[in-house]
């Protein structure tokens, strides 16, 4: 569904990602996971234009058309304290809308979708400086759902919450990509929740895939000790790999 | 909530009813005390029945003696015009510069277009110019200074907005620099550049305010298309391009056509300072975050705003007249506070 092809990204001289290629099936959920500065979220930027890549992005059949075909979700998404949950949603409709026009009914009704899909039916009129962390990870995943894009691209979408808001937001991601036929790619931090939720992980380190298959293939110590150092330790209880992070014992 | 409830909090911002209603009842006000009030106070009614009958083909008795009618006609309707279009440009061009670059304190004179077009100004009389040709060279300066504003803060900084504004005050330093020397240099001028740095409305004819209007006009339209664009770019340039904004496009049409009106009204009116900043800031504070709602009221508010200063600055302290930019500045500031008081207070 998404594929990078030979992908690279140079800021000055450094090259930071790639050149990689990287390819997501149409319904599959990809957990993109690495060390800080291995270049996820370079990756997941690329895609959407933010930064200049070298190489080719491709969705579907057709050539990429920005905001209709990628919507994605930033690490640390600029929330304007004054503007409604609504209002912000309704800001996801931007790409079906042309330079000069306005909102139509159908775009009131796809917010007004998004809005329910994430149980926020009921903050619609209240504004984005009111909102706990959960509930305003909830209304960037409504924006990015309006968009009504078939791949949904997520930064660290769970990086601010706490476990059980975090599950709940992956629970729901998972819900929405199966019931919508969404491809998902997260960037994210927490090895054991990635491997949970996610289809397959993709390993990154400095700006190259290290690893790539399904979560007991690639969650592995000798895969963590390199890319992560010391002191991690994988444990197979049936339900999938868990990481638990150990202290080496000093004098 | 229910779910008409919730559907009928999903709606674009916009203005409603009642705000087109107080905003145009407000100008009215505005226009017809200022048309009315000066040196001899005319009846409003008969002002208005003037002005109607001026128009060709209509014919309306209003009672008022032959110099009555000239005041109203070719003195105080010409001045009011004007004031009302450099007020509505003055402020649609701030609350522009604002949403483009995310920055409260952006004003029209922000990217150098004042220093520029005072320098401009300044040429003229150092050397003598003809009086005619200063809304020429001020607008040459103004344009020419936010060009040099635009190639520097690209040079060094790209694509961030920062870069640009701080390019605006080394540009605005440099050509305050040189307006000093000149000033130095010719210093029977001084007071015919400083009255002009302090804004006027005074020596103003129906050919000046034909113009601005289409400046006015132009700039107007732009900034009221881009409303919604510029509530995108409050998410950021990033988000703003991933949700398919040219972000940069959206930057220069803004900027240019807030630009292009700032420097046609400074080149007839002199620096008048601070409606850019208070009006779009008051109908924010007013009326919230998005400039489908800002843009078209800062307009009417700036016009009328600048109709009341100018009737403040030639009837206060009459017969002299204050500086018009001294009275925007004087009134400016206390409003503004006292709004940016109430409203941020309580909560």
């Amino acid at each position: 569904m998404i594929a990078w092809r030979d992908v690279a990204v140079t800021f000055g001289k450094t090259r930071v990602v790639g050149p990689l290629s990287l390819e997501v099936g149409r319904g599959e959920w990809l957990g993109l996971i690495g060390p800080n500065g291995a270049g996820k979220s370079t990756l997941l930027k690329a895609a959407v234009g933010v930064v200049d890549y070298e190489g080719s992005v491709d969705v579907g059949e057709h050539d990429l058309r920005r905001g209709l075909d990628i919507a994605w979700m930033p690490q640390r998404p600029r929330l304007p304290e004054e503007m409604s949950v609504s209002d912000y949603v309704l800001l996801g409709r931007t790409p079906h809308l042309g330079y000069v026009g306005g909102e139509t009914q159908h775009d009131l009704d796809s917010v007004m979708g998004s809005l329910k899909r994430l149980d926020l039916s009921a903050f619609a009129a209240r504004r984005l400086g009111t909102l706990s962390g959960g509930e305003a990870q909830r209304a960037v995943m409504a924006r990015a759902l309006a968009q009504e894009a078939p791949v949904l691209l997520l930064d660290e979408p769970t990086s601010s919450l706490d476990i059980g808001h975090a599950m709940e937001v992956l629970e729901i991601l998972d819900e929405l990509r199966k019931h919508d036929g969404l491809t998902v790619v997260t960037a994210v931090h927490d090895l054991t929740m990635a491997g949970r939720f996610a289809d397959r992980l993709a390993m990154m380190a400095s700006g190259e895939i290290v690893a790539d298959g399904d979560a007991s293939t690639v969650l592995t110590e000798a895969n963590l000790l390199k890319h992560y150092g010391a002191g991690i330790r994988v444990v197979n209880n049936g339900d999938g790999p868990t990481v638990i992070p150990t202290r080496i014992e000093r004098d | 909530m229910s779910d008409t409830k919730t559907r009928e909090s999903i709606a674009p911002a916009r203005v409603g009813a009642l705000g087109w209603l107080l905003a145009f009842a407000v100008l009215a006000i505005s226009l017809v005390w200022g048309l009315q009030s000066g040196s001899v106070d005319i009846d409003p009614l008969g002002s208005i029945g003037v002005l109607l009958d001026s128009i060709p083909g209509v014919e309306i008795e209003h009672g008022l003696n032959e110099i009555e009618q000239r005041v109203i006609l070719e003195i105080r309707a010409p001045r009011i015009a004007m004031g009302a279009i450099v007020g509505a440009v003055l402020a649609v061009a701030g609350a522009g510069y604002q949403g483009v670059f995310r920055n409260p304190l952006a004003d029209p004179y922000l990217l150098g277009v004042a220093a520029g077009a005072g320098l401009g100004a300044t040429f003229v009389f150092a050397f003598e110019g003809a009086s005619g040709v200063v809304p020429i060279l001020a607008f040459v300066g103004g344009l020419a200074a936010v060009a040099l504003t635009y190639v520097l803060g690209k040079s060094v900084g790209g694509r961030t907005t920062t870069s640009l504004i701080l390019a605006g005050v080394a540009v605005a330093a440099f050509a305050t620099a040189i307006q000093t020397f000149l000033l130095q240099r010719n210093l029977d001028t001084l007071r015919e550049v400083y009255s002009w740095i302090l804004g006027r409305l005074v020596t103003v004819g129906w050919g000046d305010v034909i113009t601005l209007l289409p400046y006015a006009v132009v700039a107007s339209v732009v900034l009221l298309i881009h409303g919604r664009l510029l509530d995108v770019l409050a998410l950021g340039d990033d988000e703003a391009e991933a949700l398919g904004v040219r972000v940069v496009r959206v930057r220069r049409f803004v900027v240019l056509a807030a630009t292009l009106a700032t420097a046609a009204a400074v080149s007839v009116s002199g620096l008048i300072g601070f409606v850019g900043l208070i009006v779009p800031h008051t109908v924010r504070l007013l009326t919230g975050w998005s400039y489908r709602v800002i843009i078209p009221l800062s307009i009417i508010y700036g016009a009328s705003f600048l109709v009341v200063a100018d009737l403040i600055a030639r009837t206060a302290a009459a017969p002299a007249e204050i500086p018009i930019g001294v009275v925007t500045a004087f009134l400016g500031a206390p409003f503004f506070v006292l709004v940016l008081r109430t409203m941020r207070g309580p909560q």
